[in-house]
């Protein structure tokens, strides 16, 4: 049996032809597996969903009750029987309910991580490398220019800014589902216990993650029915990176744009946004921590899709491992 | 160094002035000795360490990672100290190494020999983590290039210390890295610090601009007119065999005008305005006179295409005697004596105009007599020297700004408190090419209308948007439909660096002219017939 034969690149994604199955596809189809819940893996419209309980209620939230015609819920590390091909969910630590899915036939084994990082996470659960026959790994940061600094020193920095400059509202910008609770919650675990005010955009995904046990602390929404401009001073405001191009942040006195994303590392990145604070945390791997990962997983050939593809082709071609490409379509860049 | 590298980090993101100043005031106060200090040095392109070449820095960089996956990376940053930075390995340092200190980083480089910087600084850099290897690589390869003067950084200085930052000014050229006195005296540990050194600086005395009945009442005999030119404010400083000529905050530029301090032979300190040309002969435009701006050196070809000369309007100091306490009347005497006996070539004085009453001084300041005439100065006779911008004593009062009417093109998003708005603005003239009208842009304003103006440009752009270029947008700008701007500028000159060949000086949106019709809009032929051409005196 050869890899292709269990997992190939069609036009609307990854697909698997014994078990009739596409994983994280582009387009609606009757079957998908879903790694999480980010809008370009988790689509709407297809006829039955496996997933993770959370990546489920995550849609659910996002799409409406009437996302998939059928759903079902996988839970980690308990394979399931897809047309005889086995299927097992397993913690891929990007966000709440994210997953790798181990697909495995006839003693070929894929991995197929969706986005994945390998730095602690209060958030969700860290990622747990399998060995595999074929690793595919995504490629967002696969550049050897990406090295996420410490998430806590980060956040002390945001934390430092808030001290030296008081009188400014700082406006976080972060993706709304895994990034946002996150920085709320490396706040609250380097002891910062004020009232965190967030864009209405983040309130259904923060209050399923405290539904789960995630402490973030008390959240208000970022709303000036009281009181005045003023009252936003010296607070942290956390919204959708979007949002601080919007008329919407003019309520705020004096912002500072602050923006949490792996993009942050990039200064001119920074500089067209405008963001005066840069705050380097990512929900992926970065460069040394995806070479890493394709090393502990033993992978014989590996499998590269959305981002920087060529430099890790060319990193595992330096240290023969077979490589290539997938060039699936339907991947956002900016979606971190 | 983490925190100078943090420092650096911020700066180069903060639009803001009172945000620089803040973050700089931090720094200083939060920084030991001597890595303040050295810093200081590096804000005020006073640190003086062994270069290290960017080819060079990338040998080094492809003696350590792979070239091609180099290329790649390289490509995607688009800047190479940035792409060192982030792609160095990381070579096992821990945390309990504790980071290299800037001192420890200066002082390894200071002593190490032109040949062996290369090897020594990749040393040093494997002691590092990316953003202090960028604050590295930029120290070395010069120039920080963060949008932070060195007057700034004084600035922030006196903030650290309650000072006035004349004070700071008077003092700094007889200072010397890393600046311990500095720092203990601004930090009430010490008593100022004496300076012995020759040539200094002496703070200069402003004028402010004459506003709405400023002069009503004041007796115009006395008062003192000049010619106000169009060059920049210097200050010729010798002493003891030293000479040096500053800015008017303070900045050495001495090495950009070896010609003009070669004709100074005597023991003063002269004030009075830079110009390019020859005394009597002819006088350059300021377009001219910035081709020798912002240099270290220059070129022979240059000193001799753009002489510099000096038209001396005030003189602080005479053979050792400080004259800043006299009557203006007194220093002036003393200055016309002293002219007289020096190169004719690279020193005129600036003559003292006649006027019976302001009406007149109006009508001159309005029209004056030769083209890099921006104005007037009126100085009150008996006004002793005084650093500073004090009401009263001097006046300066410009001619008014060319203006023209534009359409605006591409707006952008701004920084800071304006983020969420476009604020930055371009706009463009009209150009008749093969009998189709144009708009070529022709100049960039983000400053001159009111806020409630602001958000209804912001409104207007948003409305009518047609295309979107990461934080820019273009709008609508056609012969039927566009917003035109009053824009008012100092001057325009012939520009090779911008499509429409022309550039303005200083411009800014003057009036929103929602009722003119885009197609009535000035037209490049119209800008390019106000171009300045300095004629023979």
């Amino acid at each position: 049996m050869q890899p292709s034969d269990l997992l190939k690149p069609m036009p609307e994604g990854l697909y698997c032809p014994p078990g009739d199955f596409f994983i994280d596809p582009a387009v609606p189809v009757h079957s998908a597996l879903i790694t999480h819940g980010h809008s370009d893996h988790a689509r709407s419209g297809h006829h039955s969903v496996l997933a993770t309980a959370e990546t489920l209620d995550i849609m659910a939230l996002r799409y409406g009750d009437g996302f998939a015609a059928r759903r079902q819920a996988a839970k980690l590390g308990s394979p399931i029987d897809i047309n005889g091909v086995k299927v097992t969910f397993l913690p891929a630590g990007h966000v709440l309910g994210s997953a790798q899915i181990v697909v495995e036939k006839n003693g070929m084994r894929i991995v197929a991580s969706g986005d994945y990082k390998r730095m602690a996470d209060a958030t969700c659960l860290p990622f747990e490398p399998v060995r595999c026959d074929v690793f595919i790994t995504e490629a967002t940061f696969g550049l050897p220019v990406f090295r996420h600094p410490d998430d806590h020193e980060e956040i002390r920095r945001l934390m430092h800014s808030l001290r030296q400059f008081p009188d400014r509202t700082h406006l976080v910008g972060a993706y709304a589902l895994g990034k946002a609770q996150r920085v709320i919650s490396l706040l609250r675990q380097n002891g910062y216990d004020r009232t965190i005010y967030i864009h209405g955009a983040l309130e259904k995904l923060s209050s399923y993650y405290q539904a789960h046990g995630i402490a973030l602390g008390t959240l208000f929404p970022a709303t000036l029915e009281t009181g005045n401009k003023d009252d936003f001073a010296g607070e942290i405001i956390v919204c959708p990176p979007s949002a601080f191009s919007d008329r919407w942040a003019r309520r705020f006195s004096e912002p500072m744009a602050c923006f949490a994303s792996g993009w942050m590392q990039i200064r001119q990145r920074a500089k067209q946004r405008g963001v005066e604070l840069p705050l380097i945390l990512s929900d992926h791997s970065d460069w040394d921590a995806l070479t890493q990962t394709i090393l502990e997983t033993e992978a014989s050939e590996v499998w590269v899709t959305h981002g920087r593809e060529e430099a890790l082709v060319r990193w595992c071609e330096l240290n023969q491992i077979a490589a290539q490409p997938l060039h699936l379509v339907g991947f956002e860049e900016e979606a971190e | 160094m983490k925190a100078f590298s943090e420092l650096i980090d911020r700066l180069v993101l903060t639009p803001a002035r009172n945000g620089k100043l803040a973050l700089l005031t931090d720094y200083f106060a939060q920084t030991p000795d001597p890595d303040r200090g050295y810093a200081l040095a590096a804000l005020t392109e006073g640190l003086d360490i062994p270069a290290v070449k960017p080819a060079l820095l990338r040998a080094l960089a492809l003696e350590r990672i792979d070239e091609v996956l180099f290329a790649y990376s390289y490509d995607y940053v688009g800047d190479l100290a940035e792409t060192i930075s982030l792609i160095w390995p990381d070579t096992g340092r821990t945390e309990e190494d504790g980071s290299l200190s800037l001192s420890a980083f200066v002082e390894t480089l200071s002593a190490t020999s032109k040949l062996d910087a290369p090897k020594v600084f990749a040393s040093l850099l494997d002691q590092l983590d990316p953003s202090e290897r960028y604050a590295a690589i930029k120290l070395v390869t010069g120039g920080l290039r963060i949008g932070v003067s060195a007057r700034l950084t004084r600035q922030a200085l006196a903030n650290l210390g309650g000072k006035d930052i004349i004070e700071l000014e008077e003092l700094w050229h007889g200072l010397e890295m890393p600046y311990r006195d500095l720092f203990a005296w601004l930090e009430n540990k010490a008593d100022k610090p004496q300076n012995n050194a020759l040539a200094l600086f002496r703070p200069v005395m402003l004028a402010n601009a004459v506003q709405t009945g400023d002069l009503d009442g004041l007796d115009p005999d006395d008062y003192r007119l000049e010619w106000k030119w169009d060059g920049i404010r210097v200050q010729v400083s010798s002493e003891g065999g030293v000479r040096k000529l500053y800015s008017r905050s303070g900045d050495d530029i001495s090495g950009a005008f070896l010609d003009l301090l070669d004709a100074v032979d005597f023991e003063a300190v002269i004030d009075g305005e830079l110009l390019v040309g020859r005394p009597g002969e002819y006088v350059g435009t300021f377009n001219e006179l910035q081709q020798r701006l912002n240099r270290k050196t220059v070129s022979q070809k240059l000193q001799k295409q753009y002489p510099a000369f000096v038209r001396c309007y005030d003189l602080l100091m005479l053979d050792g005697t400080d004259t800043r306490s006299l009557p203006l009347t007194e220093r002036r005497k003393r200055l016309e004596t002293l002219i007289q006996t020096l190169d004719t070539e690279r020193f005129d004085l600036s003559p003292q105009l006649d006027f019976d009453d302001w009406a007149q001084v109006d009508d001159m300041r309005k029209q004056p007599e030769h083209p890099v005439i921006e104005g007037v100065m009126l100085k009150h006779k008996d006004s002793p020297y005084i650093p500073g911008r004090k009401k009263g004593p001097w006046f300066k009062w410009k001619r008014d700004p060319h203006t023209i009417d534009a359409v605006l093109m591409y707006a952008q998003r701004g920084h800071g408190k304006r983020s969420s708005y476009y604020s930055d603005y371009t706009f463009g003239v009209w150009q008749d090419s093969e009998g189709r009208r144009e708009l070529v842009p022709v100049g960039k304003a983000y400053f001159g209308f009111s806020d409630a103006e602001l958000k209804l440009i912001d409104k207007y752009v948003r409305e009518n948007t047609v295309d979107r270029f990461g934080p820019v947008r273009a709008v609508t700008a056609t012969t039927e439909k566009g917003l035109v701007f009053e824009v008012a500028f100092e001057g325009i000159a012939r520009s090779k660096r911008h499509k429409s060949g022309v550039a303005m000086r200083f411009p800014r949106i003057s009036r929103l002219r929602w009722d003119k019709p885009a197609n009535e809009a000035d037209t490049l032929e119209t800008l390019e017939s106000m171009i300045e051409t300095a004629p023979v005196d």
